[in-house]
């Protein structure tokens, strides 16, 4: 009996960082004209599996077989010619060519041969003809909406002969409607019989959308069932079910009166009247998916970026920042989320880095005292335990908790009243991350207001007093984590996080 | 980068070693000791040298030195050959005998001063003495390499402002015209509002001070289009470079030079401290305090900050805005100070002073080790690579290569330097960020 080989088989999938397992032993298949959501949460390895698909990445171990056949992909390029498309969330577009040149980009033609424009042209529209799109081929990138520019990725896509099209996070920049048009696009491909992994955050797609859905938690797969055999909150348990013991040192709280407060912030439609306050020696979270404005919030909170309405008042002064410099003299710092471009300068001296807000402290007549500053830095090397080899070491060269720990260390001398922490551990390994944990509380016990942003649930449960959800710019649910009388569970924040106004969905928030 | 400075230096040494004949006062007394070591003080010496003031001070050593050990002079023939022979024959004509003539290399290839033509004038013989010659590479004299300092001075001050720009990831194409921008204006403030040839030491300097001024106010409209209107620096810059040439050009009302008539106006060119142009002295007090400001103040700090990545500095509270304008004006500054030296050096404001300048500043700073891509970069490089620079032109020149052989060779060489150094990053543990 001669069984059909499924598109793409994957077994045993297994890819590494240097302090990070991204996948461990992941196997998939996916059938011709199936949708395959895949679900968890950030970081849970999502992105590496795409991008071994894609090309981008090499898994340590693990084969991937195509119609049966086995395959190696070792760069985009072999990706594309085994007819495996990945739309990422950041496009591939070239803003200053037109839709019909953009789709035919990748194509291997001949360096000189010369383009017909009219076949061009025919060739596009009957491209975007097969999703159902009315787009102008001769229209340019840059003029496109988001929605229209994902049209062209996937009818790029397409112009490839693509069999297998993985999606990430293909509505997250869309509107409801926007996202209607986009699931009419997947059903189109469906039914032409390519097969689908679909990525998203968003539970009411994969109900309209998924034929089978694949869960994956810390690289782990953990589960893969059809659709319809799955609930929402069965959904919602398997990706956040982990246990939050010994993870997460010890907390106590001595909550006292607001420091900051912060009411109407808002700032286009990425940050929509957004209040709240935090308390002397609270741990606010903000919890919330990617793009949900929350970075948006702490940027204005550091003056980085202005609202367009909206106050921010810390000890009961109403602040008016216009740069971060401002934000730093009146005693809020923030920790970016991605300390590689914009926390620290990779290329000059973990020292220097550390010096930087701080110079004035280290100066004496407008010259600087370089023992003062080196003096200072030693103390906290020791304090925040900053394993580093020398002073004068690049901080490109330091592992991620011990770059955290850098920045750190330059906003407590910079003596901070408002720490802002954005994804304080992301890229951080487990032994790190407790060492920072035990500096959020040893931070908060000295009565500073801290604010700590997170995607990663246990992480923003276990170490926050009250929790801020934000989903679409907005804040949808403000949960008590330390006195109410009901826990609150991973299950309420994604309910928050997930809440879709426009489709109707329920919404949990209490204060 | 020291090292291949140090390597060209070795290289043109090597190949200028040549047989030196020296003509200095010190030579000249060298001179009349081996007189007196070898004849006593019983012969009459003419002293016959060339008119000049460097030849008049060698005759005037051996005058000095001879006399006190007690030797009659009959006279200092200082003049053309022909003059030397006169003062000869009427010296013999008097009465007196002259038994030695003393001279340097070059008058003693003099064909009056050949044996057969004196035993025409003189019953006795005359010997011709001059200070002894030796091997040494003429790269290596004081002269030459003073005079190495102070041809690229103008270049190096202007190299200063620009290795802070470029540190900051930016560039700025101005400076040469701004420099001609500087000589212009002094020459035309001064003939026109501040006394022309009348004007004295005080008016100089305010004239000198108003010429720096108006290439810091351009410096600032730089600063200011790139930070206000995003406008990238080397756009910014090469607008403003073509503004104040043509700027020039109309102050100097089309002509190649405004003479500047107040003596004063040499004064800042010709001042010297010990023998070192007052050039080179300002450039070196420029060289320290910048190297002090870049490394031992918080701006420096700022500056290599905002260069590593703007949007890390901006957030870790460094006045990102206050910073790039500040360069930009330091930077047109440094172009001010080499035009008012170059106007106090020719005595004109020439509008087409420091054309092509920017390419040789740029050039030193880059040979000089600091990054185009900016955050790196030391003030002492710069100062070595417009060192480098100047070598090799100078080595060039002393090698008598012609102009566009020295123009291929002087690129190839900038390259090459730039290459050295690189491998050099390489061998050497990247990791660590070398003591600033």
């Amino acid at each position: 009996m001669s069984v059909t080989p499924p598109l793409l088989a994957i077994k045993g999938l297994t890819k590494s960082y240097p302090g990070v397992q991204a996948l461990s032993d992941v196997s998939l298949t996916l059938a011709r004209g199936e949708v395959l959501a895949l679900l968890g949460e950030n970081g849970a390895g999502k992105s590496t599996l795409i991008k071994t698909l894609g090309g981008v990445h090499q898994s340590d171990r693990g084969s991937i077989r195509i119609d049966g056949d086995l395959v190696a992909i070792a760069n985009p390029r072999d990706a594309r010619r085994l007819g495996i498309s990945v739309i990422y969330q950041e496009f591939t577009l070239i803003p200053t060519l037109k839709v019909r040149e953009n789709i035919f980009l990748g194509h291997n033609r001949q360096w000189l041969k010369p383009i017909s424009q009219k076949t061009e042209r025919a060739q596009a529209q009957a491209l975007l003809n097969r999703i159902g799109s009315q787009l102008d081929p001769d229209r340019l990138c840059s003029e496109l909406s988001v929605a229209d520019q994902q049209v062209v990725e996937i009818a790029k896509a397409l112009a490839l002969n693509t069999k297998l099209m993985v999606m990430d996070e293909p509505s997250a920049a869309l509107s409801p409607r926007e996202a209607e048009g986009l699931f009419g696009i997947v059903e189109e491909l469906r039914s032409q019989g390519i097969g689908i992994i679909y990525i998203t955050h968003r539970l009411n797609e994969v109900e309209q959308l998924a034929d089978r859905i694949m869960i994956l938690r810390d690289g782990e797969h953990i589960t893969t069932q059809a659709a319809a055999d799955l609930s929402r909150d069965q959904i919602i348990e398997n990706m956040v079910g982990r246990s939050l013991d010994e993870e997460f040192p010890p907390r106590c709280s001595v909550i006292g009166e607001p420091r900051l407060q912060v009411t109407g912030l808002t700032r286009g439609t990425a940050v929509e009247n957004v209040s709240f306050t935090v308390h002397r020696g609270e741990v606010l979270g903000i919890a919330g998916l990617v793009g949900a404005g929350r970075t948006e919030v702490a940027r204005m909170l550091f003056a980085a970026d202005s609202p367009d309405q909206g106050t921010i008042t810390l000890d009961g002064v109403v602040l008016r920042l216009k740069s971060p410099r401002q934000a730093i003299a009146a005693g809020i710092c923030l920790l970016t989320e991605d300390r590689k471009s914009q926390g620290l300068i990779l290329t000059q001296s973990t020292q220097h880095n550390f010096g930087l807000p701080n110079l004035v402290d280290f100066s004496s007549k407008g010259m600087l005292v370089h023992r003062r500053e080196q003096n200072r830095f030693q103390h906290y090397c020791d304090a925040l335990n900053i394993r580093i080899a020398d002073p004068q070491q690049r901080a490109e060269t330091l592992s991620g908790g011990n770059q955290q720990k850098v920045v750190l260390a330059k906003w407590l001398q910079s003596n901070a009243d408002v720490i802002i922490f954005d994804e304080p551990t992301r890229g951080i390994d487990v032994g790190a991350r407790y060492e920072i944990y035990q500096l959020l509380n040893e931070l908060s016990e000295q009565g500073k207001a801290i604010v700590m942003i997170s995607s990663d649930l246990p992480e923003v449960l276990a170490m926050s007093d009250r929790i801020v959800v934000m989903c679409e710019g907005q804040v949808t649910g403000l949960l008590d984590v330390k006195s109410s009388q009901q826990k609150v569970t991973p299950e309420d924040i994604m309910r928050c996080a997930t809440s879709d106004q426009s489709l109707e969905q329920p919404m949990v928030a209490q204060s | 980068m020291l090292l291949v400075l140090l390597l060209l230096c070795a290289a043109i040494s090597a190949l200028t070693v040549t047989d030196m004949h020296p003509e200095d006062p010190a030579a000249g007394r060298q001179l009349a000791k081996l007189a007196l070591q070898k004849y006593g003080t019983d012969p009459n010496i003419l002293i016959v040298v060339r008119d000049t003031d460097a030849d008049r001070a060698f005759a005037q050593a051996i005058n000095d030195e001879l006399v006190t050990g007690g030797v009659h002079v009959v006279g200092i023939a200082s003049g053309t050959p022909r003059q030397a022979m006169l003062q000869l024959t009427q010296t013999l004509a008097k009465g007196d005998t002259v038994d030695v003539i003393a001279t340097h290399n070059f008058a003693s290839q003099w064909e009056v001063l050949n044996a057969s033509r004196l035993a025409q004038v003189s019953d006795k013989p005359i010997k011709v003495i001059r200070p002894p010659s030796y091997r040494w590479p003429s790269f290596l004299t004081k002269n030459n390499l003073l005079s190495i300092l102070n041809q690229n001075a103008p270049i190096a001050i202007m190299a200063i402002g620009m290795t802070l720009v470029i540190i900051t990831a930016g560039i700025d194409l101005s400076v040469g015209s701004l420099m001609a921008l500087a000589a212009v204006v002094t020459a035309v403030s001064l003939r026109d509002y501040l006394g022309g040839a009348a004007a004295h030491g005080g008016s100089v300097a305010l004239a000198f001070g108003f010429a720096m001024l108006v290439c810091a106010v351009v410096g600032a409209v730089a600063g200011l289009l790139i930070t206000v209107f995003k406008i990238p620096p080397f756009v910014a810059t090469l607008g403003l470079m073509m503004v104040a040439r043509g700027a020039c050009y109309i102050l100097a009302g089309g002509a190649d030079a405004v003479k500047i008539d107040a003596p004063a106006i040499s004064s800042l060119y010709d001042a010297s401290v010990f023998g070192v142009s007052s050039q080179i002295i300002l450039m070196v007090i420029l060289f320290i305090t910048a190297h002090v400001v870049m490394t031992h103040t918080p701006f420096g700090r700022y500056v290599y900050a905002v260069g590593g990545n703007v949007s890390a500095a901006r957030l870790s509270g460094v006045p990102v805005m206050a910073v790039l304008i500040t360069v930009y004006i330091v930077c047109g500054l440094c172009a001010g100070v080499a035009g008012v030296l170059d106007a106090s050096h020719f005595l004109t404001g020439r509008p087409k002073a420091g054309e092509f300048y920017e390419l040789q500043v740029i050039a030193a700073v880059v040979v000089g080790g600091t990054s185009l891509m900016g955050g790196e970069g030391k003030i002492f490089g710069t100062l070595i690579g417009a060192l480098i620079l100047g070598v090799i032109q100078n080595g060039l020149n002393m090698a008598g290569v012609d102009s566009y052989r020295q123009m291929v060779i002087y690129g190839a060489l900038i390259l090459v330097a730039v290459v050295v150094d690189q491998l050099k990053k390489k061998v050497i543990n990247p990791g660590i960020v070398s003591q600033q």
